[in-house]
C-alpha cells in the first residue's frame, strides 16, 4: 500500500466526501447565511504580518495585556418601575459583584415625555425607571458615589438631557463633572434605522448628539459621549455583517458630523465607544468583533488621518441576544446566554450584560438577574478563558471568518456611500429594508426547519410549568403622576421659564445647547418641558412605514 | 381570472401601539399575512387607540392586529377593544402579539382580545387561526 505520498489534505477531502453526510436538512451556513467550509487549514490562513494584541489593527484586542490586565466591566443593564426601586436593585447588584452601573428607562422617559402626558398611559415604569426630572435622577443614585462608579444610561432622542440630569445629581454630590466616567447611548443614527425611537429629524438629531461630544471633550473628559450602537440593528433583524457594517458606517457618519463642526480628530474620537450584540452563532461573532475592531483602526488612520492611538482603538460593550431567547422553556436561555457571553468574552468585550432568562417573558427578577451576572462572574473566575490573549488568534476558520466579515462589510460601505452616506440611506428606507429582508428570511428558515430554536420548533413540550416573573404594581402610575406634578408645584417656576425661553432661544441659533439644558435641569424643569421646547424649534419625524 | 370566488379577501390593519418601536415583529407578521392572500394594511410606528380605530374604519378593515413589546399590552390592547365598542364597531376583531406573559393572556381574553400570539409562535399558527376565523376569505 502506498501511503507516504498522498497529501494530507487532498487525502482528508477524499476521505470527508466518501463519508457519510448528515441528511437533516438543516443549514451548515452560518445563522447570517455565510457558506461554511468544512474544514478550514493554513490554505485559508490570510498572508499578512503577524498582529498582535495592543498594536494597530488591533484585531487581536485593544490591550496588550488583554484581561489579564483588567477584566471586562461586569454591567448589568437594570431598571424598572420608581427611581426608588430601582435604586434598591442597583445597590443589590453592586452588592454581588457588579462593577458598574447601567441604567435602562421606560418609554416615557425614552421617548422625551413625562409620566403625566396622555400617551405615557401603560407605559410607566414598565420596560425601565421613569424618571420626569431631576428630583427622579437624585433618588435613582442616592447612596451611590457617583465619583466612584461609571454608569451607562441607554438613551437616545433625550441623551443630552438625561447626561445633565447626570451631571447635576454629581454636583450636589460634590463630584465635578471632570471626575465623572460612564457611558451615554446617544445614537440616533441607529434609531432611525432600527429601534425607532427617535423625535427630531435627523439633522437636529444629529446636532444634539454632536453638541454633546464637543461640550464633554472640554467638560467631561472621562465619558463616554456615545454609544455607536449595532446591538438594537441586530436585534431588529439584521445580519451580522449587517450589523458591522451599518453600526461602522454610523461611527463614520458621527466623525464626519464632529469634524465639520470644526472639531479635531483627536480631540474627540477616543470618547467614542460601541455596542454589539453577541448571538447564538458563537464564531461569526467572535469573527465579527474581531473585524470591528480592524476596519475601524483602519479608517480612523487612514481616512480621517488619526494620529492619537486612543482614537483607533474600537472599545465595546456587548450585550447577549435577546432574540435568541425562548418563551418556551426559559431556563434554556441560561445556557444560550452563557455560551453567547463567552464569544464576547473572547472576542474581546471591553463591558459585558448577560441576559437573564426570563427577559423574553418580563424585566428580570432579583434571582433571575443574580445568576445573570453569576454567569459572568464562572467566566471569568472558574473557566480559564481569561488567561489567554485572544485564544482563537491564528485559528484558521476564526480568521478566514474574520476576513470574510470584514470583505462584506467593505460592500455596505460602497453602497452606503452610493446612496449618499448614512442620512440619505435611512430616508431612502435603505437600512430598514435590508433589515427586515434578513429579519423574513431567517423567519421562513425557522418555520422551514433549516434552522432549528430548540424548544421552539423542535424538542418541544406541551406541559411547561409557569415562571415567577416581575410584576409592575399598576399603582405606581399614578404615583409617578403626583411626583411630576409636585415637582412643578414647589419648583422655583420664574427660574425654570426663563431656563426654558433662554434654551428655546438658543435652539433657534447655533449655539452648543450643553449648557442651557444644563440650567434648565438645574432649575428642575421636566424632560418632557424640554423636549417640547426643543420640539417647538426642531419639528418631529415621522417614518414611511414600509413592510 | 380566477372569478369563481366573489369573496373578497379579508383585510387586515396591523399596527404599533403605544410608544414602542421594536417592529421586528409586526413587519415579519405582515408579510407572511400577505404572502397568505390576505389584504394587510400596516399604520406604521406610535398609534394612539383612537389612531388605530380610525385606521382601521378608514380602511374598512374586519381585523386588527397589534403588537407590542414595551408591557403596556394590559393598558393598550383593552383600549383598542373600548374604542371600537364607542364607535359601534365591534364586528372587527382584534389579535395581538408581544411579550404578553401567561396570567396576562387570560384577562386579556376576557377583556376581548379574540386571540395573542407570543415570541416563537410559528407563522403558520397566525395564519391557520385566521382562516379558522374567517372560512371564507382568502
Amino acid at each position: 500500500m502506498k501511503v507516504r505520498a498522498r497529501d494530507p489534505k487532498e487525502a482528508w477531502k477524499e476521505e470527508f466526501e466518501s463519508g457519510p453526510t448528515r441528511d437533516d436538512g438543516i443549514e451548515t451556513s452560518t445563522i447570517s447565511g455565510i457558506p461554511l467550509k468544512p474544514l478550514y487549514t493554513t490554505a485559508d490562513l490570510p498572508r499578512r504580518e503577524e498582529e498582535m494584541p495592543g498594536s494597530y489593527p488591533y484585531t487581536r484586542g485593544i490591550h496588550p495585556g488583554g484581561y489579564r490586565g483588567r477584566l471586562w466591566t461586569m454591567r448589568q443593564f437594570s431598571g424598572f418601575a420608581t427611581a426608588e426601586e430601582t435604586n434598591k436593585r442597583y445597590k443589590y447588584l453592586l452588592a454581588n459583584g457588579q462593577t458598574g452601573l447601567s441604567v435602562a428607562f421606560d418609554m416615557p422617559t425614552l421617548m422625551g415625555q413625562d409620566s403625566d402626558a396622555p400617551t405615557s398611559r401603560g407605559e410607566i415604569g414598565h420596560c425601565g425607571v421613569a424618571i420626569d426630572s431631576l428630583a427622579d435622577m437624585e433618588t435613582l443614585f442616592e447612596g451611590i458615589p457617583l465619583g466612584e462608579i461609571t454608569t451607562s444610561m441607554t438613551i437616545n432622542s433625550p441623551a443630552a438631557i438625561l447626561l445633565c440630569m447626570y451631571i447635576a445629581v454629581a454636583e450636589k454630590q460634590g463630584v465635578p463633572a471632570s471626575a465623572l466616567g460612564g457611558t451615554l447611548q446617544n445614537d440616533i443614527l441607529k434609531e432611525f434605522i432600527a429601534q425607532k425611537e427617535f423625535i427630531f429629524p435627523p439633522e437636529p438629531s444629529m446636532r444634539l448628539v454632536v453638541d454633546s461630544i464637543e461640550y464633554c471633550a472640554k467638560e467631561v473628559p472621562k465619558w463616554n459621549t456615545i454609544s455607536i450602537s449595532g446591538y438594537h440593528i441586530r436585534e431588529a433583524g439584521s445580519t451580522a455583517a449587517q450589523e458591522l457594517a451599518f453600526t461602522l458606517a454610523d461611527g463614520m457618519a458621527y466623525v464626519d458630523a464632529c469634524i465639520e463642526r470644526g472639531m479635531r480628530i483627536d480631540d474627540f474620537a477616543s470618547r467614542l465607544s460601541f455596542f454589539f450584540d453577541a448571538h447564538i452563532d458563537f464564531f461569526e461573532e467572535i469573527a465579527k468583533f474581531r473585524a470591528a475592531r480592524r476596519i475601524w483602526a483602519r479608517w480612523m488612520r487612514e481616512r480621517y488621518g488619526a494620529q492619537d492611538e486612543r482614537s483607533l482603538k474600537l472599545r465595546f460593550h456587548t450585550q447577549t441576544a435577546g432574540v435568541s431567547l425562548t418563551a418556551q422553556q426559559p431556563e434554556l436561555n441560561i445556557a444560550r446566554t452563557a455560551l453567547e457571553a463567552l464569544a464576547a468574552v473572547l472576542g474581546g468585550t471591553q463591558s459585558l450584560h448577560t441576559n437573564a432568562m426570563d427577559e423574553v417573558l418580563a424585566l428580570p427578577t432579583d434571582k433571575s438577574s443574580r445568576l445573570a451576572l453569576r454567569t459572568q462572574q464562572l467566566l471569568a473566575y472558574e473557566t480559564g478563558v481569561a488567561n489567554t490573549i485572544d485564544p482563537l488568534g491564528g485559528s484558521y476558520f476564526v480568521e478566514a471568518l474574520t476576513d470574510e466579515m470584514e470583505r462584506q462589510a467593505e460592500v455596505y460601505f460602497k453602497r452606503i456611500e452610493e446612496l449618499g452616506g448614512v442620512i440619505p440611506a435611512i430616508e431612502a428606507s435603505f437600512f430598514q429594508k435590508e433589515i427586515a429582508d434578513a429579519a423574513f428570511i431567517y423567519q421562513q428558515e425557522l418555520e422551514q426547519k433549516r434552522r432549528l430554536m430548540v424548544g421552539v420548533n423542535e424538542f418541544t413540550v406541551d406541559d411547561e410549568e409557569p415562571m415567577e416573573i416581575l410584576r409592575i404594581d399598576p399603582k405606581l402610575e399614578g404615583e409617578q403622576v403626583a411626583r411630576v406634578r409636585e415637582v412643578r408645584r414647589t419648583r422655583d417656576n420664574a427660574r425654570c421659564s426663563k431656563s426654558l425661553a433662554d434654551l428655546r432661544k438658543a435652539a433657534e441659533g447655533t449655539e452648543n445647547l450643553m449648557p442651557y439644558i444644563l440650567e434648565s435641569v438645574r432649575a428642575y424643569a421636566t424632560e418632557g418641558e424640554i423636549m417640547n421646547t426643543l420640539i417647538d424649534v426642531f419639528g418631529i419625524y415621522t417614518e414611511k412605514a414600509v413592510i | 381570472m380566477p372569478v369563481e370566488t366573489a369573496v373578497r379577501p379579508v383585510r387586515i390593519l396591523v399596527a404599533k401601539v403605544g410608544l414602542d418601536g421594536h417592529d421586528r415583529g409586526v413587519k415579519v407578521v405582515a408579510r407572511a399575512l400577505r404572502d397568505a392572500g390576505y389584504e394587510v394594511i400596516y399604520t406604521g410606528l406610535r398609534q394612539t387607540p383612537e389612531m388605530v380605530v380610525d385606521a382601521a374604519l378608514q380602511e374598512d378593515a374586519q381585523v386588527i392586529g397589534l403588537s407590542i413589546h414595551s408591557g403596556a399590552h394590559m393598558t393598550l390592547f383593552p383600549a383598542v377593544v373600548q374604542e371600537l365598542k364607542r364607535r359601534k364597531a365591534t364586528d372587527i376583531v382584534v389579535f395581538g402579539g408581544g411579550i404578553i406573559p401567561e396570567d396576562d393572556i387570560a384577562a386579556l381574553k376576557k377583556k376581548g382580545v379574540a386571540e395573542l400570539f407570543t415570541p416563537g409562535t410559528p407563522l403558520q399558527d397566525i395564519v391557520d387561526w385566521l382562516r379558522k376565523r374567517f372560512p371564507k376569505g382568502a
